[in-house]
């Protein structure tokens, strides 16, 4: 008989899974949604591998380590995916993964080395604004100006970092003088980029601090070409999106053939419409139409993992006492 | 019901909050100091908390006064919509707020139009405007309850011997009642996170909250979290101290249990007030409605397994937090009652990781998610529910306590003949309070769900993360029905044929 309280534990009852044969993916929250990459990769994985993959979503990629190093040794993850190289040295340090022995053969604008990590995508971080208003070409640029952005907390968002090492690689001593400048520009900071990107899709800013692969979305999904990203003369700093393998996995080989796996057509060709980014292995069929009408910067930037992680701190008390006045 | 339920339940309620912050410190191997942003970060905590609790209670007596005293079309629906802004969740109030104060907002178009230069919500009164937001109905609700507990006999003498209503009645009513929902909203204020961030502009508008989820979340630095955490109990213990300090015992006696129509006051001053409070709050929530509607046909059929997730949620939730609630206000000593209050400074944050501590060995934490959210939001919950009950019940028992006793009313029929009758209208606030706070919530789940247990909220918030704004406002409608459906269910039948 279903009473109303048989009704209710079988909504909060989790059904037991077989742990045969079973290759778990932490991943990002948006990478698991209807429209991220998820459902389509797990489809063609479990076709290839007799075997059952599960995405467990924690979070963004930063909570994604805390939540690894919580669970520490232990942990059922077996593979970690959607870490970037801000993030990397500090995942190394936790000796909970282990090296790939894959030697990729990649479409990434800068070399690849990580022993640990393998790319599976990459953008470039880039202001969208909208199509009918003037565009800045230049952080100096749009720092002097006075049009307003909203940008994310580098202490609490993976993007938010990015734009501190974004305006710390192309400043160096002077990034501090580019954020008084940038001070007046920006409407607020967001704990993370879907409170930023909705500000600004609401009519908040003038402009977001997301990624030059943000207007494929609107063009591609809504064919809506009234967004586009502005190219900025100092370069562009790159997020790349990596995945690990972990150290005390259960299913060593089937996390093998998952990181294979990851750099082929099936799961590459997956990612630039649903992840909206580059995929690090460009699919035989070229990018999706529409790709062709992003900007393409000249100069792409990006730290080393251990540059990155040695120079965050001072950066980040500069953006604090730049913004905090 | 045994007399030690009370003292169990509150021992019940320090164990949820000490293991796990005990399991983080343990983790953590020990606290961190303080550095100087932590102590900016605390400043500005407490200062923004103490103006916005200020304001909210401030102007909450003359609504509340407004509403004591006046009848009118639609008073009804006033007070549900009253719950309403406090159980939205943070970002969909944010975006409700901001489609009238912001930018592109109501305010600045009407202001653009007739030629006057803009008005920026961004900073410090941002925050402080959200916050009364979210709390001003509260403090409305709260101090409402203290007015129609004034006995009705006490207005006609004092109407008879033409003595001022106001300074004889309403003014020791309300220094009973203030201190109390003054302490709640402060405390509801220093946790806050996302208001504080998004409105505050940038890192001057830093939270204590804020860096708690920096150190857990962002930089796994357990010690610093560990730390932060102690420090915001320590506010807490600070502002319960206080409030202890000036707690005074009601004067006002026994009537004959019965409201009664007011005659003072002037007409058109509370019929302002009235209006000026309904569209402070009507409009976001308007705006919320106007901007969900195209969303709702685009959302997927999982974020509807999800709503029915929540409601099972919530009402389990509902469940446990009105049981720990009744068991300490009826049995409760004043300890039992202070201990009740806690939960609100501590954050779900550091409280879930420690559970996530707790229960890693033993099961997959995927696995319980859903009950320990239910369990968490239940907790948090209980100082509104605890606040709300234990003057209606100390009332009941002060004005009829003897009478059952000659009658020999004990256990649960003292509850159901005495108590339940009398704090009805109260429990039916507290329950709906609680259920559509746990609709609402997005704590502990974030820390704890994988693919196959997401709350409404959850899926809200992936949805925005996906590109998906439009579906992601129409969940949030979805949610915002509910979360009001479930409220006005509880508040309704706690009011059926009462004036409040």
């Amino acid at each position: 008989m279903k009473t109303p309280l048989s009704v209710i534990a079988g909504l909060l009852a989790t059904p037991v899974v077989a742990q045969d044969n079973v290759l778990t993916v932490y991943t990002y929250d948006s990478f698991v949604t209807e429209w991220g990459p998820g459902p389509v990769i797990e489809e063609a994985f479990e076709e290839t591998c007799d075997c059952d993959l599960q995405f467990e979503a924690a979070g963004d990629g930063a909570a994604l380590l805390s939540r690894l190093q919580l669970e520490g040794p232990r942990t059922e993850a077996d593979i970690v995916l959607g870490l970037d190289t801000n993030l990397t040295a500090a995942a190394r340090e936790t000796s909970l993964f282990a090296e790939h022995g894959i030697t990729p053969d990649l479409d990434l604008p800068v070399d690849w080395t990580d022993d640990h990590f393998l790319p599976f995508d990459w953008g470039y971080f880039a202001f969208v604004g909208n199509a009918k208003d003037p565009a800045p070409d230049s952080l100096r640029a749009l720092a002097d100006s006075d049009i307003s952005i909203v940008i994310q907390d580098p202490r609490s968002s993976t993007p938010g970092l990015g734009l501190l090492m974004w305006v710390k690689t192309a400043y160096g001593d002077a990034a501090g003088a580019l954020w008084e400048d940038l001070s007046d520009n920006i409407v607020t900071v967001t704990p993370g980029w879907s409170e930023a990107y909705g500000l600004f899709l609401e009519g908040e800013a003038d402009a977001v601090l997301s990624y030059t692969t943000s207007p494929a979305y609107h063009l591609i999904a809504e064919e809506d070409d009234s967004k586009v990203a502005w190219a900025f003369d100092e370069g562009h700093y790159m997020q790349v999106e990596v995945a690990g393998k972990v150290a005390g996995t259960d299913v060593p080989d089937l996390a093998d053939q998952f990181m294979a796996f990851m750099l082929t057509e099936d799961f590459q060709s997956a990612i630039p419409t649903t992840n909206w980014m580059y995929p690090a292995v460009v699919p035989a069929g070229g990018l999706p139409d529409g790709f062709e009408t992003l900007i393409e910067p000249d100069k792409a930037l990006l730290l080393s993992p251990q540059e990155a992680a040695a120079k965050r701190d001072a950066a980040l008390e500069e953006w604090r006492a730049a913004l905090a006045r | 019901m045994a007399r030690s339920a009370g003292p169990v339940a509150a021992l019940v309620v320090l164990a949820l909050i000490a293991i796990p912050v005990g399991a983080v410190i343990r983790t953590a191997g020990g606290i961190a100091g303080l550095g100087a942003a932590d102590w900016a970060a605390l400043r500005f905590t407490v200062w923004q908390a103490l103006v916005s609790a200020a304001l909210s209670v401030g102007l909450a007596i003359p609504v509340a006064r407004a509403l004591a005293r006046r009848r009118f079309r639609g008073r009804s629906a006033l007070i549900t919509l009253l719950g309403a802004p406090f159980v939205l969740p943070v970002i969909v109030a944010v975006m409700g707020l901001l489609a009238i104060f912001g930018r592109a907002g109501l305010v600045n178009t009407v202001l653009g139009g007739l030629g006057l230069p803009p008005v920026s919500i961004y900073g410090a009164h941002g925050v402080i405007l959200a916050h009364v937001f979210f709390n001003l109905p509260l403090a409305v609700r709260m101090l409402l309850h203290g007015w129609l507990a004034i006995p009705a006999e006490r207005f006609r003498v004092a109407a008879q011997l033409g003595q001022p209503v106001g300074r004889l009645l309403e003014w020791p009513m309300l220094r009973r009642a203030v201190p109390g929902a003054f302490a709640v909203i402060f405390l509801v204020c220093t946790t806050s996170f996302a208001v504080a961030l998004i409105l505050g502009g940038g890192p001057q508008a830093t939270t204590l909250e804020l860096a708690i989820y920096q150190a857990v979340r962002f930089e796994f630095d357990l010690r610093g979290a560990a730390s932060l955490a102690l420090v915001q109990l320590g506010v807490c213990a600070v502002a319960l101290g206080a409030l202890l300090l000036v707690d005074v015992p009601d004067a006002l006696g026994a009537g004959l249990d019965r409201t009664v129509a007011r005659w003072d006051g002037a007409v058109s001053r509370d019929a302002a007030m009235l209006a000026a409070a309904a569209l402070f709050l009507a409009l976001p929530m308007g705006a919320i409605l106007l901007s969900g509607v195209p969303g709702l046909a685009q959302m997927p059929g999982s974020v509807l397994l999800a709503a029915l997730r929540s409601l099972a949620v919530a009402l389990l939730s509902t469940g446990l937090c009105m049981a720990l609630a009744l068991a300490i206000v009826t049995h409760g000593r004043g300890w039992s009652r202070a201990v009740a209050v806690v939960p609100l400074s501590v954050t779900a944050l550091v409280l879930g990781t420690g559970l996530f501590i707790v229960v890693f060995p033993f099961v997959r934490p995927a696995s319980v998610a859903l009950p320990v959210t239910a369990l968490m939001n239940a907790l948090f919950a209980l100082p509104f529910a605890v606040r709300i009950l234990a003057a209606a019940r100390d009332d009941a028992e002060a004005q009829f306590g003897r009478l059952a006793d000659g009658l020999a009313l004990r256990g649960w029929a003292r509850m159901r003949v005495l108590i339940l009758p009398r704090i009805r209208r109260p429990l039916g606030f507290a329950a709906g309070l609680a259920a559509a706070l746990s609709m609402g919530d997005l704590g502990v789940i974030t820390l704890f769900a994988s693919g196959g247990q997401e709350t409404l909220p959850l899926a809200m918030f992936r949805l925005m993360g996906a590109y998906q704004t439009e579906a992601a406002s129409g969940a949030a409608l979805l949610l915002v029905t509910l979360s009001l459906g479930l409220f006005w269910l509880f508040d309704r039948g706690g009011r059926i044929g009462a004036e409040t």
